[in-house]
């Protein structure tokens, strides 16, 4: 029985594949491979679900392949099967399934039919792993796959302004949740002492031992976990990515937004409960934060005057609520109202362009024009200022530029005068000095031997904040990329004496696909010109297969489940003691603003409006 | 332009922009339009090229698009010739046909609007419209909501800036993030000169930074351009003003820089090296614009050339003096061209007409507990009728999806687990088995059958609201007669008239107004073809028309009809009053009638790929049923796509010819009409109504970005008014792409079967007709009753036009060529 698991996560990635081979034109079977990957896999669902309820609802757990081992390390994947797996996989398949069908008639003729099945499949290869995998690793993997599909779905229009900008904004938040995700993994790591399953999580006397000498360290993974939970779920302060969200063709911006995807964040909760179970005042915050968010969205909700955004603020409003279940032990009714909240608003936005006709119809039979909600009855001055600060909703999305982004852009900006040749002059020297140390570290005093790992992965953070904030040339920004893992690699080396192997199991991939990147953005400027990072340039619009392929070197780079790289971070990590905050800081920094960098440069030169037609473009306000 | 005392007088330039900006109302009561209406005054090529240059249209097919539809023959190589010589004469010949066919051009420079405003990226370094626009379309989305919000606006009653001063001046919060706007707001009188001397600074540069402005977000600016025009489109009304609009929005751009340079900036004028090209400075021709408008000649005249040869050749008629089996009245839309043809084919001892879907009577409609009245006319008329149904037994269904509880704290709780798992079985069913329901915009809703009308005046005091309540005697005789006489129906009246209206079913489409009868202002026909039915039968009303020459024999009836253009159903209202002798003959022509929807339905089938088309056509028409409610269908028909012609004249003049329901058909007689009395009147109807629906088809294909609506895929309704893209976009005007894929961009050509001095007099009468035709902006031709010689109007006169292609095919079966193409069909003749 334990096998079967398989089936669910192979069934997808094979459609994946397949879907990704059939040529462009055959939207028949295009939409065939989808429905047939997806009706199977809903089919053996319904009768994996039935058979492990006859057989009493045991809990599974699969130790799979073991991708990396060390002393003290062991990188493996492994899934899990038990009540919550049971209702996500229940729930993901049937509205997969039922979406797919939708979307065979929907999408007939639009542009990037393909692209958008490819997209759909992807999505599912990511969710399956999420909710049936059995440790923070193997979830990892699906959290990052999920975040790339979202990325690319919130863009499918990417020849429009609005889509490929929200799309970088969500993706942003979510690399905050990948980071919080991170770092719980790095903390759990040195907790444990292993890449502990979910299923040992559940042995309370194990987390109860650990714990107790341990208690911040238990309370700060959970406060990771719950980061994550909330930039998933568009908690609060998180919460405005989700209607920003709603860029896509509504079947997919339906089981995305709202249904399969923005409650990954319960599950993420559901998931750890055993672990942060006992530790009340995490359990609280859980509640206070959902409770907080469920208040705050509802007003939200109330005043938007947009279908999409009101079921968007409306479906957070009910999350926030799950939230507040899943921290009182509410285990069934969390999960039975996670069902429900996704039918619904997925029902609820597929059906949303009939609003018009109805509630027009509505308002034409029963209108009374002295209606006033129950907001009229509050002070005057109580009722305009709350009115005022939901139609801004509380100012979330602003916030979240102007304490997170902004910081980040003035430090980069603050390196304007770093010139290529002045970076070149300047890092090369000191990054061979920094490895001939390496190389005679006895020679160095301890006192200075301790700050070198903060110093050096501090450059790293230099060098990945100038890229992200690069605005003239892009091979300039993707080789400041490259060039700060080379310096975390170098950080981390002097922090722990590992094998060499392990660096160059981090540093293959991002050499092999930063070179792959850095032909494919020379080749682009051989042909176009001009590849500032000052505006979109839309070059996917006439260079489609070039940006797939630097689409594929990003993901390299950025340490996407296709290359070593992806172990080699958690490796890295694991190199991090528990007590160097800073040094754990600088690097998960410079991980968040890498990704951005990457998904910055990508967009900036294959997405938006293809600059050289004016004519023929959407409105950049549209 | 007018040309000004002052530098900028505030008045005349809002004034001009609201005329430039688009003008489409509400969804509601979408109704097509010419997009570029602002531009008519002038020839139709110098117009749109102008048009191209100011705002960035693109306003024909691409140069690769011509030279592809060349390749594909498409485009014939005789009438591109001939129309290179008629306008560049012999000798440029080869030059022209290599310009058209083989050279190269430079893309278009940048469009003249956005220049102004683009100084501030350049110079400050700020995106002024990301901080702007979304602030900006959420208060004017929430002022303006009709009823998605659950707390709506909270200041009632006031104008749009008086509301935000309110809201502004009563609250801990600001919509600004400074202190000056606020300050503006609160304690000035927020003159738009005295807020543009702070942003720009320069008098000769505020006219075109409002422009400039207001087409960085035209969508919203229409909408509210359109609202302030015509509040009444609103049913929930609200007191907005562009000039309000203006003001806040220059407060929010003063706002936003002193947010981003920290109050420390100067006027743009400072900073501006070089002063943009004046908007509306004189556009110079180009040669590749004169390649597109020759290229876009060659391709009417393509199309036009093969309807002219068929409609002069057609067979001699044979006068046919027994008596008809039935009448049917339809509209003239083009969707009704294969129906009757299907009907004639059937029956062929019938005959159909074609005139406006309201049928010529023009009044407002409530029905039974409705808080509004619905205007059911043209939409330039101003009606001083009212009918009002009584007696409707018709239960209005509600679905608790739409319920706003769902959106609450404790009500969303409840629902989310007990409704949400209903939604889950709902959507199953709604995606294995369609059908009806209260989401479903059926025409049938518009009024119940079997309710009655008040269409009778009583008495001379029954009024309500400054409304007459009915039509008395005389006004109904005069409405007959003008609707008898305009379709030269005046004798051999059939046992049964049948009066068909319009409309259409779709579920999931914010656009379902736009499928209806237009000229019932975008509501379905039913109540109009009831109401002149009811006129006809009146014994009074024939008794008047009986003097004016019109003798309707005693056993002749009346009776209304309609029909829904996405299922292909037609329903008869008050069937119960026919004789039992018609009640026999009505029964056998439902089944003939019953038998052309099922063809219809075929024929419409082969533009859609989800059917096969040789199925047989009961099946094919089960399956345009479902299509119709299917949530997940975003083509429930293709209304009036591929459009292109508009016959004014008697049914024999396009009888004979296969015209794939392109044409709209106006039926007209000469002979009724010899002083072009009622010519008069269907020409003041048919140019802009056509006109409009072809002009706005034809700008939305070309264009489908910036003057159409995009994919309708992943629009958002936005306050029931209008739909954009994602939350926070500018309003999509205009036609989505699913609904003009399949139109080929070309301008209505109009024939009239006349003489052409009469036809000439006769446009020459109402100015704003003849605008339509000097202006080119609908192509008019004349044939000969007698003769059947055809003249084109050119320049003020009438010349002669002789088709290149003397010959047409010949189909004899018309099904075998339906089932095999999807494309657009070329003119036949049918055997």
């Amino acid at each position: 029985m334990t096998l079967f698991l398989h089936i669910f996560i192979l069934l997808p990635v094979l459609g994946f594949i397949i879907s990704l081979l059939v040529p462009a034109p055959k939207e028949g079977v295009i939409s065939g491979v989808a429905f047939g990957t997806v009706g199977l896999h809903l089919a053996s669902t319904l009768g994996f679900i039935g058979y492990w309820l006859l057989n009493g609802r045991p809990i599974l757990n699969i130790k799979d392949i073991v991708l990396f081992k060390a002393t003290g390390y062991e990188f493996f994947i492994d899934f899990c099967f038990d009540e919550i797996a049971a209702t996500y996989l229940f729930v993901g398949s049937f509205l997969t399934f039922l979406v797919t069908i939708y979307s065979r008639y929907y999408l007939h003729r639009e542009s990037g039919y393909k692209r958008f099945f490819n997209t759909i499949l992807f999505f599912y290869v990511g969710y399956n792993i999420i909710i049936l995998s059995g440790n923070l690793e193997t979830l990892f993997v699906g959290w990052e796959i999920l975040g790339i599909s979202s990325f690319l779905l919130i863009a499918f229009y990417r020849d429009r302004y609005l889509p490929v900008k929200n799309a970088v904004k969500v993706f942003s938040i979510y690399r905050i949740g990948d980071v919080g995700l991170i770092l719980a993994m790095w903390m759990s790591h040195h907790l444990f002492h292993e890449n502990i399953t979910f299923l040992k999580l559940n042995n309370y006397e194990l987390v109860h031992e650990h714990l107790q000498s341990h208690t911040w360290i238990g309370v700060f993974i959970s406060i990771m976990i719950l980061i994550s939970a909330a930039a998933k779920s568009a908690q609060l302060p998180f919460s405005s990515w989700l209607p920003r969200a709603m860029e896509g063709p509504t079947p997919s911006t339906a089981i995305f937004y709202g249904s399969l995807s923005v409650h990954l964040g319960v599950f993420l909760l559901l998931r750890t409960y055993p672990f942060w179970e006992h530790q009340l005042s995490v359990r609280i915050l859980i509640a206070v934060l959902g409770l907080l968010t469920a208040v705050i969205t509802t007003g939200i909700a109330r005043v938007q005057s947009s279908v999409k955004s009101q079921i968007a603020y409306a479906s957070i409003a009910q999350i926030g609520l799950i939230f507040i279940e899943v921290a009182a032990g509410l285990e069934m009714l969390a999960m039975f109202h996670f069902a429900g909240n996704a039918f619904l608003r997925t029902y609820q936005l597929l059906v949303s362009p009939s609003v018009v006709s109805y509630l027009i119809r509505e308002q034409f039979y029963n209108f009374s024009p002295r209606a006033h909600s129950i907001e009229h009855f509050f002070p005057k001055k109580l009722e305009y200022t709350l009115y005022l600060l939901s139609i801004k909703e509380w100012n979330l999305d602003s916030l979240m530029y102007r304490y997170l982004w902004n910081p980040l852009k003035w430090a980069g900006n603050k390196m304007n005068f770093l010139t290529v040749n002045r970076l070149l002059i300047f890092f090369i020297p000191t990054y061979v000095i920094g490895l001939v140390c390496l190389y005679n570290e006895e020679l160095i005093p301890t006192n200075i031997h301790a700050y070198l790992p903060i110093f050096f992965s501090l450059i790293g953070l230099l060098m990945v904040l100038k890229s992200f904030t690069e605005r003239r040339k892009a091979p300039i920004s993707w080789i400041l990329v490259i060039m700060n893992h080379f310096w975390i690699a170098l950080a981390i080396s002097f922090n722990e004496h590992f094998k060499n192997d392990q660096t160059i199991l981090y540093l293959s991939g991002i050499i092999a696909s930063g070179v792959l990147g850095y032909f494919c953005l020379t080749k682009l400027k051989s042909i176009e010109g001009n590849i500032d990072l000052d505006q979109f340039h839309g070059h996917s619009y006439k260079h489609p297969k070039l940006a797939f392929i630097f689409l594929m070197a990003c993901l390299g780079v950025s340490g996407f489940p296709i290359t070593p790289t992806f172990i080699g971070e958690d490796l890295i990590f694991s190199h991090i003691h528990e007590n160097q905050a800073i040094l754990a800081l600088s690097v998960s920094l410079s991980f968040i603003i890498d990704g951005l960098a990457i998904i910055r440069i990508y967009a900036r030169i294959f997405l938006g409006p293809h600059v050289k037609s004016v004519y023929e473009t959407a409105y950049r306000s549209s | 332009m007018k040309t000004h005392d002052s530098l900028f007088d505030e008045h005349a330039v809002l004034h001009d922009l609201k005329h430039f900006l688009p003008a489409q109302a509400p969804l509601k009561d979408f109704i097509h339009h010419n997009t570029l209406h602002a531009f008519q005054t002038d020839k139709f090529y110098e117009a749109t090229q102008r048009a191209s240059e100011l705002f960035g249209y693109k306003v024909s097919l691409s140069l690769d698009e011509f030279r592809e539809l060349y390749k594909s023959e498409r485009i014939k190589k005789e009438v591109l010739d001939k129309i290179i010589v008629e306008k560049k004469g012999t000798k440029a010949l080869k030059e022209w046909q290599n310009n058209l066919i083989s050279k190269k051009y430079a893309p278009a420079a940048l469009p003249r609007v956005g220049a102004l405003r683009a100084n501030w990226k350049k110079h400050y370094r700020i995106d002024l419209d990301s901080l702007v626009h979304p602030i900006l379309f959420r208060v004017l989305c929430s002022y303006l909501d009709q009823g998605i919000s659950i707390w709506n606006f909270p200041i009632k009653d006031k104008t749009f800036l008086a509301s935000m001063r309110e809201l502004e001046k009563n609250s801990f919060s600001s919509i600004f993030r400074a202190s000056r706007a606020k300050d503006l707001l609160l304690n000035n009188s927020c003159e738009i000169s005295s807020l543009l001397k702070i942003l720009v600074g320069k008098k000769e540069l505020y006219q075109q930074y409002l422009y400039d402005q207001q087409f960085a977000h035209q969508g919203w600016s229409g909408m509210v351009s359109a609202i302030e025009d015509q509040p009444q489109t609103l049913l929930d009304r609200r007191k907005i003003s562009l000039h309000d609009v203006v003001v806040f929005e220059l407060l929010l751009e003063i706002d936003a820089l002193d947010f981003h340079c920290g109050g420390d900036w100067q006027p743009l004028k400072e900073r501006m090296i070089q002063a943009p090209t004046p908007l509306f400075a004189p556009v110079e021709k180009t040669e590749l614009n004169e390649v597109l408008s020759l290229w876009q000649e060659a391709f009417e005249w393509s199309y036009y050339d093969q309807v002219l040869t068929g409609l002069q050749n057609k067979k001699k008629e044979s006068v046919d003096s027994s008596r008809k089996s039935f009448q049917a009245m339809f509209c003239i839309d083009d969707r009704e061209c294969s129906l009757r043809r299907y009907l004639e084919e059937f029956d062929p001892a019938c005959a159909t007409f074609g005139t406006p879907g309201f049928f010529g009577v023009e009044f407002f409609y409530q029905p039974e507990d409705g808080k509004f009245y619905t205007k059911v006319c043209p939409a330039p008329v101003t009606p001083k009728y009212l009918i009002k149904e009584i007696g409707n037994k018709h239960r209005r269904k509600k679905d608790v999806h739409f319920s706003k509880h769902s959106h609450s704290f404790y009500g969303g709780w409840l629902i989310s687990q007990t409704l949400g798992f209903w939604s889950a079985a709902k959507l199953f069913i709604n995606i294995f088995r369609p059908s009806m329901s209260p989401a479903t915009a059926s025409s049938f809703k518009h009024m119940d059958r079997f309710s009655t009308l008040t269409i009778e005046n009583k008495h001379a005091n029954h009024h309500e609201n400054n409304l007459q309540i009915g039509f008395t005697i005389d006004e109904m005789a005069i409405r007959v007669e003008n609707l008898l006489k305009s379709i030269g129906l005046v004798d051999n009246f059939a046992p049964i008239v049948y009066v068909i209206g319009h409309g259409a079913s779709s579920v999931n489409n914010p656009h379902y107004a736009a499928y209806d009868c237009g000229a019932c202002a975008g509501r379905a026909g039913s109540v109009n073809s009831r109401v002149i039915s009811f006129m006809a039968n009146h014994p009074k009303v024939r008794a008047i028309l009986s003097d004016r020459g019109i003798v309707i024999p005693a056993d002749t009836q009346f009776i209304g009809g309609l029909h829904d253009t996405t299922r292909d159903e037609i329903v008869y209202f008050d069937e119960n009053t026919l004789s039992p002798k018609n009640q026999e003959r009505h029964k056998k022509n439902e089944t003939i009638f019953e038998k052309a929807l099922d063809y219809n339905a075929k024929e419409r089938s082969r533009r859609f790929e989800s059917i096969d088309t040789t199925l047989s056509p009961q099946k094919i028409h089960e399956k345009i049923r479902t299509r119709s409610v299917s949530l997940f269908e975003p083509r429930p028909e293709l209304n009036h796509a591929t459009n292109a012609l508009c016959i004014i004249g008697r049914r024999s003049l396009s009888k004979d010819v296969f015209l794939d329901r392109r044409a709209f058909l106006n039926s007209f007689d000469y002979q009724v009409d010899p002083e072009g009395k009622y010519l008069l009147n269907i020409l003041n109807a048919a140019a802009p109504v056509c006109g409009g629906i072809n002009l706005e088809y034809f700008f939305s294909r070309v264009d489908n970005q910036k003057l159409g609506a995009g994919t309708k895929l992943p629009h958002n309704v936005m306050g029931l008014f209008g739909v954009a893209n994602g939350i926070d976009g500018d309003l999509r005007p205009g036609l989505p792409s699913q609904m003009i894929e399949v139109h080929d961009p070309v301008r209505l050509l109009m024939i009239v079967e006349h003489f052409p001095e009469l036809v000439l007099k006769t446009i020459q009468k109402n100015p704003a007709t003849y605008e339509w035709f000097i202006n080119e902006w609908v192509n008019l031709a004349v044939i000969n009753p007698e003769t059947q010689e055809i003249s084109v109007f050119r320049n003020g006169e009438f010349v002669p036009y002789n088709p290149l292609a003397n010959h047409l095919d010949t189909v004899n079966d018309i099904t075998s060529l339906l089932e095999t193409h999807h494309e657009n069909l070329p003119v036949y003749s049918l055997s």
